[in-house]
């Protein structure tokens, strides 16, 4: 669906993206994840034919950006927080001007509104929204068309926290009924939570790749066990043939309550790869 | 067709809210109204008011309601949006030029009210043409700045001199020579007269070589940056 091979992009002398690949299957949720300033919405930019990459090649519907017509656009969603919606309209006219473009019906609005929480908020103003309503409409907005693949540039940004478990909702929605969705954050557990495969993105590189959790089983340099007993004392084990007869009598006395593994979250992967936190600002 | 038809609707939804650009579409028309009816003075030019405001109201609204609104659009990126919907560039300009357009001739027909009958196809084909440079002049500006900070601070004095010069000629007659070479100067001694009859030659050159002036600029503007 997606493919890219070798994408440099520069600003003033500035090379924000090193040689970008990857390919994303149709029908997955593929995560950029890296902390702001790597080039995410670089990316996002040149995939979505906003803007040329100074080399390398991006096919996405096998043609490359150049060559996107205006039907092969409407088959993106796209959400951006840098693209605005209208303050002086309501949620429903807003929508209504993208129906119109879309040809989609606008006696849809409503419910495209109400997928996305927003049932009630038919004709609330635009400029009186919350920013977590404000992320919503943007949502239903890349949504509407039905499109083939949507982008969502740090859908979640800023966001609280129960707001963005509603919005995680919505992306997991989308991608049960077999969207293609390529999204970009900087926080690792909404990343390992919704993404199929993940990408970090550090100083214009991926350095690594994969789906969430064999990227945590790749960096388990620990190999321990950690098991919390009834009595309330914790233990901590190597996780070979030596542990197995103490875990085995320890669980038929019925002393034991959890037993955890102890491979690493994507953050602290990310920390280990890079000397750098995810969510720190440059 | 269709895409420029939604723009304009869009735009026609947004009359009424948008403060700043409907005090222009409705400030002149309503200043001429009462000005018509409630001065009289012995002597002065039949109509005066209607033909003063009338130049002014070429020289401001239309520019700078065409500036706000593709300045607004591209500050709030909602242009982008747009343009990733399939919109055309060209669309989105002859929607912008055609609702600011039609709102103006509204605008002009009000204040043709004042005049004679006769008078008022003359007068409104006059009016449609200088808001058409307008609407260029005003798109120009649009286009190659960056916010509507920037938008305003180039609009602004472009427009008082366009909408003020033809009444500062009155009074003076070296600002009249300086004034001369602009659209809305020749406009308003097109509407003095009042007729196709008596149309100077030097007064159409300087209308058409105002007119190729705006059609360059804004081809020049659009090449460069195009709506980005
Ligand atoms: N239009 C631009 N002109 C100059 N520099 C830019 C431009 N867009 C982005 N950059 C720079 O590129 C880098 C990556 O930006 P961006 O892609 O927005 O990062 P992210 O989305 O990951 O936070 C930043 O250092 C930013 O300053
Ligand atoms: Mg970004």
């Amino acid at each position: 669906m997606i493919s890219c091979r070798d994408i440099r992009k520069s600003f003033d002398r500035k090379e924000v993206l090193r040689g970008i690949s990857f390919e994303i299957p149709a029908g997955s949720i593929f995560g950029l994840l890296g902390p702001s300033g790597a080039g995410k919405t670089t990316l996002i930019r040149i995939l979505t034919g906003q803007l040329p990459c100074d080399s390398g090649t991006v096919t996405v519907f096998d043609k490359a950006p150049e060559a996107f017509t205006g039907a092969d656009r409407k088959k993106f969603g796209i959400m951006m927080d840098s693209f605005g919606v209208y303050e002086r309209f309501s949620c429903g006219e807003n929508l209504a001007v993208f129906a119109d473009l879309y040809g989609v019906p606008r006696s849809g609005i409503r419910d495209i509104l109400s997928e996305v929480g927003l049932g009630d908020a038919y004709g609330k103003q635009a400029s009186d929204l919350s920013k977590g309503m404000r992320a919503r409409l943007q949502l239903a907005r890349a949504f509407m068309h039905t499109p083939e693949i949507i982008f969502l540039d740090e859908p979640t940004g800023g966001l609280d926290p129960q707001t963005m478990r509603g919005i995680h909702r919505i992306i997991l929605d989308k991608k049960k009924r077999g969207y293609t969705i390529f999204l970009t954050t900087h926080n690792m557990e909404e990343a390992s939570k919704l993404c199929d495969r993940v990408a970090l993105l550090h100083e214009g590189r991926i350095i690594e790749e994969g789906r969430p959790e064999e990227i945590c089983r790749r960096y388990d340099h620990q190999k321990r066990i950690r098991l919390h007993l009834s009595d309330g004392e914790d233990m901590e084990m190597e996780r070979g043939a030596d542990a197995a007869d103490g875990i085995a009598s320890l669980l038929r006395e019925g002393r034991v309550e959890t037993i955890h593994s102890t491979e690493p979250s994507l953050e602290s992967v990310f920390l280990e790869l890079t000397g750098r936190k995810l969510e720190e600002d440059e | 067709m269709h895409n420029t038809v939604v723009i304009i609707k869009k735009q026609l939804r947004d009359t009424v809210r948008n403060k700043t650009i409907l005090i222009q579409f409705i400030l002149f028309p309503l200043m001429t109204v009462i000005m018509e009816n409630a001065v009289n003075i012995e002597g002065m030019q039949e109509h005066f008011f209607t033909r003063l405001f009338a130049v002014m109201y070429i020289g401001m609204a239309p520019l700078m309601a065409t500036t706000a609104v593709i300045s607004e659009e591209k500050e709030k990126n909602t242009l982008r949006v747009l343009l990733m919907a399939d919109i055309t560039p060209v669309q989105y300009l002859a929607g912008i030029g055609v609702y600011v357009w039609t709102i103006c001739m509204l605008g002009a027909a009000v204040m043709s009210a004042t005049l004679r009958a006769g008078e008022r196809p003359v007068f409104l084909l006059f009016m449609g043409a200088g808001f058409i440079l307008s609407i260029l002049a005003g798109a120009c500006i649009g286009i190659l700045s960056k916010n509507q900070m920037t938008a305003t601070s180039v609009s602004l004095p472009i427009m008082m001199v366009l909408a003020f010069a033809p009444m500062l000629s009155m009074f003076n007659k070296t600002i009249e020579k300086f004034s001369a070479v602009a659209y809305t100067q020749q406009i308003k001694l097109l509407i003095d007269r009042m007729s196709l009859a008596d149309v100077s030659g030097t007064g159409t050159l300087i209308l058409i070589g105002n007119a190729l002036a705006c059609i360059l600029l804004f081809l020049l503007a659009y090449r460069k940056k195009g709506l980005e």
